[in-house]
C-alpha cells in the first residue's frame, strides 16, 4: 500500500512524518510529496495542517492542480483521506482565521474561533484532553472512550451535518475533535503527538 | 476536561544533560535522547530541551539530539536556548521540534515574535520570560540566562508577547530557579491573571507540593521541572498520582 503525506510547504510536518514512519515500518510505503501524479496514484492521503486556516489554504492553492487532485481523490474517487488539525478544518466551506477564507468545501460547515467565555478559557487550547466518542469510527478501533489526545488550536470546525462528528472534546463547549464521513477522516487533535494512543489512531488509518 | 501538563526539562550543554544550581555549578548527568525517551515512556505530557550551550559552533549538536529524540518520542517536544533567527526556528522544526522557546531574542526585538508566529503559527512559539523580583508585586525581565537586567516590567512584557502572537509563556523566576524552595507563586498569579494564553511555571521546584501550588495557586496550565525528575527523586508517575490525589486533573 502507498500512503502519501501531502507536503504543501506550510508549517511543520516533521512530527507527522516521524510518527507515520514509525507506524508504517515495513508495512506501508510512505511518501512525502506534493507531486500531483504520485498523489493521484496512491492509496491513501494524509493532509496535515499547521499555522492559520488562511495560510494553509493559500499554500494548497499555490501548488498548481493540487486542490483539484485532492478533490478527485477524496470526493470523486472516495479514497481514504485523513486531515489533521488545520488539515481537517480545511474540509469546511469557510474559515475565519486571519481573514474570511474559502475552504475545500468537502463537508459543509465553518471554522470559527473557540469562544473563550470572556477569558475564562485560555487560547490556544493546548494540551491533553479527553475525547468523547460520538459514533463508531474506523480510526477509533480499540480506542477507549475518554482517551487523552494532544491538542493545540484556537479554532474549531463546526459542521452543518452533526452526523459526521465521531468525537468531541470539552473545552468551553463540546468541540468537534474528529469526523468521519464515508472515506473522509479528520482529527482536530494531533495523533502524531498523542503518544501510543495516537500512534494507534494512525495504525487504524493505515490498516483501513 | 483539559489536563494540567507535567513537563520535564532537560538542560543540555554540548550534547549532554546538565542541571544548574542558579545557572552555575553544572553537573553532567546523561544522554539527552535516552533521558527524553525515559520521560516519554513514563508519561511526560511534553518534553523540553533547553540548550544552554547556544554558542553558534555547537548549534548542530542540539539539532542532532532533537532529530534523534523526535524519532523515538511521540509527545510534543519544545526546544529553547539560542533561538535568535527565523532560520534557527526552521532548523529546529525540521529536525522534529514541535515548539521553540524564544528568550533573549524576544526581548531584543519584539517584531521577532510577531514574525515567527506569523510564519510558523502561534502554536509553536513559546516565549520564555526570566523574571526577577525588584519590589513588592513588581518583577523585571532578565536575559542571557539571568545575567542581564533589562528594566522591562515582566507583566507588561507578557501582555506584549501575547499580543505579538506567542502561543504560550514559559515563566521562570530567577529568584527561585535552582533553589528547590518552590515557584514564585505571586509572580505566576500576576502573569496568569494578566494574560489569556497558557503559562508554564518554571524555576524552584523541590517538592510535589510546589507543583500543586504552581497549578492551583499560581494558575499555571503546565508545570516544568528539571532536578526533581532528573536525579530520580520522583518519577513522572509519582507526580501525577500525587496531583490526582489532590484533585488536580492530570493525564494518567
Amino acid at each position: 500500500m502507498n500512503v502519501t503525506i501531502v507536503d504543501y510547504q506550510s508549517g511543520n510536518i516533521s512530527s507527522v512524518i516521524n510518527s507515520f514512519t514509525e507506524v508504517a515500518k515495513g508495512k506501508v510505503n510512505l511518501e512525502v510529496t506534493s507531486d500531483i501524479n504520485k498523489i493521484k496514484s496512491c492509496d491513501k492521503i494524509v493532509l496535515p495542517g499547521q499555522g492559520s486556516f488562511k495560510s494553509c489554504v493559500d499554500s494548497l492553492n499555490k501548488i498548481s492542480g493540487l486542490v483539484d487532485t485532492l478533490k478527485d481523490f477524496a470526493v470523486g474517487n472516495k479514497k481514504p483521506l485523513l486531515g489533521i488539525c488545520v488539515g481537517l478544518q480545511m474540509f469546511a466551506d469557510i474559515g475565519y482565521e486571519e481573514a474570511e477564507t474559502k475552504g475545500l468545501g468537502w463537508i459543509s460547515g465553518k471554522v470559527s474561533k473557540i469562544d473563550n467565555q470572556n477569558g475564562q478559557f485560555k487560547l490556544p487550547h493546548i494540551g491533553w484532553n479527553e475525547i468523547e466518542i460520538q459514533k463508531k469510527s474506523k480510526i477509533f478501533k480499540d480506542i477507549k472512550n475518554k482517551s487523552h489526545m494532544y491538542f493545540v488550536h484556537s479554532y474549531e470546525f463546526i459542521p452543518e451535518d452533526k452526523s459526521v462528528i465521531s468525537a468531541t472534546t470539552d473545552y468551553s463547549s463540546k468541540i468537534v475533535c474528529a469526523i468521519e464521513k464515508d472515506n473522509l477522516f479528520g482529527t482536530q487533535f494531533h495523533p502524531e503527538k498523542s503518544d501510543k494512543i495516537g500512534l494507534k489512531v494512525i495504525d487504524n488509518f493505515l490498516k483501513l | 476536561m483539559l489536563k494540567n501538563r507535567i513537563i520535564p526539562c532537560l538542560d543540555v550543554k554540548d550534547g549532554r544533560v546538565v542541571k544548574g544550581i542558579n545557572f552555575v555549578e553544572l553537573k553532567d548527568a546523561g544522554d539527552p535522547v535516552e533521558q527524553a525517551k525515559i520521560y516519554s515512556d513514563g508519561g511526560a505530557d511534553e518534553i523540553c530541551f533547553l540548550d544552554i550551550t547556544a554558542s553558534n559552533e555547537n548549534r548542530e549538536t542540539i539539532i542532532d539530539i532533537v532529530r534523534k529524540t523526535a524519532k523515538e518520542c511521540f509527545v510534543p517536544l519544545t526546544v529553547g536556548g539560542g533561538v535568535r533567527t527565523i532560520q534557527n526556528i526552521t532548523d529546529l522544526l525540521l529536525a522534529g521540534a514541535d515548539k521553540v522557546s524564544i528568550n533573549t531574542a524576544a526581548v531584543k526585538n519584539a517584531d521577532f515574535v510577531k514574525e515567527a508566529s506569523k510564519k510558523f503559527g502561534s502554536q509553536c512559539i513559546v516565549v520564555a520570560i526570566d523574571a526577577k523580583k525588584v519590589s513588592d508585586n513588581k518583577w523585571e525581565v532578565f536575559t542571557h540566562g539571568g545575567r542581564n537586567k533589562t528594566s522591562i516590567d515582566a507583566v507588561e512584557f507578557a501582555k506584549k508577547v501575547e499580543e505579538n502572537g506567542a502561543g504560550e509563556i514559559l515563566l521562570t523566576s530567577m529568584d527561585k530557579d535552582g533553589t528547590k524552595s518552590g515557584y514564585d507563586v505571586d509572580l505566576l498569579k500576576t502573569i496568569t491573571n494578566n494574560t489569556n494564553i497558557p503559562v508554564i511555571a518554571s524555576g524552584g521546584v523541590g517538592t510535589l507540593d510546589h507543583l500543586y501550588d504552581g497549578i492551583v495557586k499560581g494558575g499555571a496550565s503546565a508545570v516544568l521541572a528539571a532536578s526533581i525528575f532528573h536525579y530520580g527523586e520522583y518519577k513522572i508517575k509519582d507526580v501525577k498520582e500525587y496531583l490526582n490525589s489532590k484533585n488536580v486533573s492530570v493525564r494518567l
